[in-house]
């Protein structure tokens, strides 16, 4: 970017007056900014503007200082190509700026105690009383607010992603249209048997995608012929990921810059949803048997799963991105009695018993040879909360599965059924229609042998009775209610609008509500979907970052133009916060520090530590 | 009977299960019966859905406990354990797609070799407001009007049904129209002594217990095993 400074600064300073008015530059002497900003050769001068920065800044390697812009870009945000988030042509000046400083973030982590309070105390901060004024006058710009023309956000179009492209049969669509719709969507998965026929894609029926089927095929058919497997490549602000998985072939196709081993992870997820189905001995029979047989007829009935479990990704799923499980939030004492009477009427055929409410774990017992893995839970909350297979028949399921992370050779039977408002009842009276799946109450009840429904149904029968009888079900259906918790409530007057907390050990994560920052305005659905999409990729940023291989990064502050961010690992927790693009990193650590703090507080509220154990 | 009016009906269990191809709206005529109520677009079943329904007959009230059962090739081989027992079922098909009668009439061969041999049949062409005859009056047979979906006649399905001893009845669960018909029927069918026999859920399930060894879905599956070696 720096290389045209000359020949385009006419150019570019005619933009920058058209454009909305830059953000206040991160930090500049007062006198200074002006200069910068209208002086036309506003661009040579920054490698100067950033040393200078930099040495003021005490870098403890002098050397760094004299890094090239584009170089740090490079280290700061890593998988930047496809998100056109912070594209170098858009970049005002301030850019360079922004990225310099997240770069000094690095600095005080590579001390051994460096942690966020030393960043804070630091020198590294001080800024003129102009610059604060103005900051704190700004402080209030929500992340994204800047960006609401949605140009360059890479998501153009992303409110249409879930559309279906119209059938063949319908009138006056012609093929290309449909071609062009089909290449209109930001993401794809394909999946293939290794003789190239089609099984699953996410868009597009057969007709339209078997050429595509057939390209994709060749490729990655000529890699494994020369023994040297086809991982990855790109295409303009397309990444293409393939996996290959024995005789099956996964393809994930992004332009929502999500890094390779994000992709790979989704597609693991795709390939696990049909061990689910098939378990693994299976699927290699049918293929050894036969390899070009077309797996659609033993999966029949499944695509619903796979495309449920393909748009939560697509929509941006943080529970995928941190394989973590979300739990509800109750007191310590309720919980307790709620495993208490869950333990108490298990019988010897339970391997494992769950009750979730809305997506969110509320109990869980389990042998104690055993846990339950979360990639296994992620499919069993895929198939009851995001596809509608189970719960729109009403009643009470049994269902086989194989899960693939506890013994991918053999099925698993569970048994299923929604709390209703009269849960006494033996005869599970049909679930009312809701709008919402906040507030449905599942009892799952996992058992090894396929004739136990009936002694599961009396766990279930037993378990309601107890709920509802010491009020547990209530307190569970308030806390549901409830919703996540807000940040006001949990770092009051912290300027973070939105953030994930991982607990490693536990491998559980919480979050904070995402209203209103990230909830749109009222019921425009379309809005709220980007909203989160936004906010989603910027997390899959800061995790692409964090978790890059050979980067053992502690701290990682970043500011774009829209936005700021930190995450924060150690090897307790992970956290991810975003905040408004104004906000200095010693507010915005302030924060991050009360909600870990809360987190701690909180902790045997927030996760399920154990659970109860037989 | 002015007197028995009054006093509590005797009350029985009647396990029941829905058997057909995939997609020929099994769930769907369940949905009705049990909730009255109907989705477009309803996603396949996995595994099975168990519902009950009370059916009241002049003389006594039959409770429905329903086996609804996934149509898919893959669920086939659990079927047995859903029809063990039984002393009813009803085996769906599509009228507008023939392949699916040929799946009932397996299904019926298999229900008359291996379930109870009291177990009462209907044979059940559903999706009747795609042909049509959809207005509800069943007894027309109209035909070959461009917007008629139908594939398989009323007289084809009927004379099976006759030959095989079964009940049968063209529905839709869509307008709801010949649904309800059809449980009462069943119902009705069911004679009294099998009644005393197997009563509430703990009765037939302990008399499962007995053949738990007859299906194994870990073994080598049936359908795939076919599919390798038809060519």
């Amino acid at each position: 970017m720096v290389p045209d400074a000359d020949a385009g600064s006419s150019g570019s300073n005619a933009n920058d007056l058209q454009a909305p008015p830059p953000l206040p530059p991160r930090r500049m002497l007062s006198t200074e900014r002006g200069t910068l900003q209208v002086t036309p050769a506003q661009s040579t001068p920054t490698t100067a503007v950033s040393s200078v920065d930099i040495s003021t800044l005490s870098f403890p390697d002098g050397s760094r200082g004299t890094f090239t812009t584009s170089a740090m870009r490079a280290v700061s945000t890593p998988i930047n190509t496809g998100s056109g988030r912070v594209s170098p042509s858009l970049g005002p000046p301030s850019g360079d700026l922004a990225e310099s400083m997240s770069v000094m973030s690095f600095a005080p982590t590579m001390k051994p105690a460096g942690d966020l309070a030393s960043l804070v105390a630091g020198g590294l901060n001080r800024k003129s009383r102009a610059w604060q004024l103005l900051r704190s006058q700004s402080a209030t710009v929500q992340p994204f607010q800047t960006r609401d023309t949605g140009m360059g956000s890479g998501l153009t179009g992303f409110e249409r992603e879930f559309d279906n492209i119209p059938d063949i049969t319908v009138q006056g669509t012609t093929d290309d249209d449909r071609v062009a719709l089909w290449k209109s969507k930001l993401k794809h998965y394909m999946i293939l048997s290794s003789a190239g026929k089609p099984i699953y894609s996410r868009h597009g029926d057969l007709s339209l995608i078997n050429s595509s089927m057939g390209v994709v095929q060749t490729i990655i058919s000529f890699y494994e012929g020369a023994k040297d497997p086809l991982m990855g490549f790109t295409a303009g602000n397309t990444r293409f990921v393939v996996a290959t998985e024995g005789p099956l072939y996964f393809v994930a196709i992004s332009k929502l810059g999500e890094s390779d081993s994000q992709l790979r992870s989704q597609l693991d997820a795709l390939y696990m949803q049909i061990l689910s189905t098939l378990t693994l001995p299976t699927l290699k029979n049918i293929f050894v048997h036969r390899p070009s047989t077309d797996l659609r007829k033993p999966l029949e009935g499944t695509e619903s799963l796979l495309s449920s479990l393909a748009d939560s990704f697509t929509k941006g799923s943080p529970s995928a991105l941190l394989g973590a499980l979300e739990c509800l939030r109750l007191r310590k004492s309720q919980r307790h009695s709620i495993n208490n009477a869950f333990l108490k009427m298990r019988n010897d055929k339970l391997l494992y018993g769950l009750i979730v409410a809305g997506g969110k774990l509320v109990s869980v017992i389990r042998p104690r040879k055993h846990s339950l893995h979360p990639s296994d839970l992620q499919l069993i909350f895929n198939m009851l909360f995001e596809s509608g297979g189970v719960k729109a028949g009403g009643g009470e399921n049994w269902i086989p599965l194989c899960l693939p992370a506890f013994n991918n050779r053999g099925y698993l039977y569970m048994y299923v059924s929604f709390f209703d408002g009269n849960p006494e009842s033996n005869s599970a009276e049909p679930v009312q229609d809701r709008s919402d799946s906040e507030d449905e109450i599942a009892i799952i009840l996992i058992s090894a042998d396929k004739e136990s429904f009936y002694d599961l149904k009396e766990i279930r029968d037993k378990v309601a009775q107890q709920l509802s009888k010491n009020g547990s079900l209530t307190i569970i259906k308030a806390a549901a209610a409830g919703g996540r918790p807000k940040i006001p409530a949990i770092a009051a007057g912290a300027q973070i609008s939105h953030f994930l907390y991982k607990s490693r050990a536990n491998v559980q994560f919480c979050m904070s509500s995402l209203e209103p920052a990230f909830g749109g305005s009222g019921d425009d659905e379309p809005a709220k979907m980007v909203a989160r999409r936004k906010l989603m990729s910027l997390y899959h940023q800061l995790h692409a970052s964090m978790h890059a291989k050979h980067t053992h990064l502690k701290v990682l502050h970043c500011v774009g133009e829209d936005a700021a961010s930190l995450a924060w690992i150690t090897p307790i927790f992970e956290l991810y916060c975003v905040a408004g693009p104004n906000i200095s990193r010693q507010v915005m650590t302030q924060g991050a520090n009360k909600i870990i703090q809360w987190a701690k507080k909180e902790e045997e509220r927030l996760f399920i530590i154990g659970g109860g154990v037989f | 009977m002015a007197d028995s009016a009054n006093a509590p009906k005797p009350s029985s269990s009647v396990k029941l299960v829905l058997l057909g191809e995939a997609a020929v709206g099994k769930s769907s005529l369940v949905l009705r019966f049990v909730n009255n109520d109907f989705q477009e677009n309803k996603e396949p079943t996995i595994g099975a859905a168990f519902l009950t329904q009370k059916c009241n007959l002049p003389t006594r009230t039959i409770k429905f406990e329903i086996w609804d059962t996934a149509g898919q090739e893959r669920f086939a081989s659990l079927a047995p354990m859903y029809y063990r027992n039984a002393q009813a079922a009803l085996v769906v098909y599509d009228l507008t797609k023939p392949t699916s009668l040929v799946k009932a009439k397996h299904w019926v061969a298999e229900l008359q070799r291996q379930a109870s041999p009291g177990i009462v049949i209907a044979l059940v062409g559903n999706k009747l407001d795609l042909t049509n005859d959809g207005a509800g009056s069943g007894a027309a047979e109209s035909g070959d009007d461009s917007g008629d979906a139908r594939k398989i006649t009323t007289e084809e399905a009927k004379t099976y049904a006759e030959e095989e001893g079964l009940l049968f009845f063209e529905t839709s669960a869509k307008t709801g129209y010949n649904v309800t018909e059809v449980f009462t029927a069943i119902a009705n069918a069911i004679p009294e002594t099998s009644l005393k026999s197997a009563r509430g859920p703990g009765a037939s399930h302990a008399a499962g217990r007995t053949e738990e060894q007859r299906v194994n879905l870990n073994g080598p599956r049936d359908p795939n095993a076919k599919e390798g070696c038809a060519c």
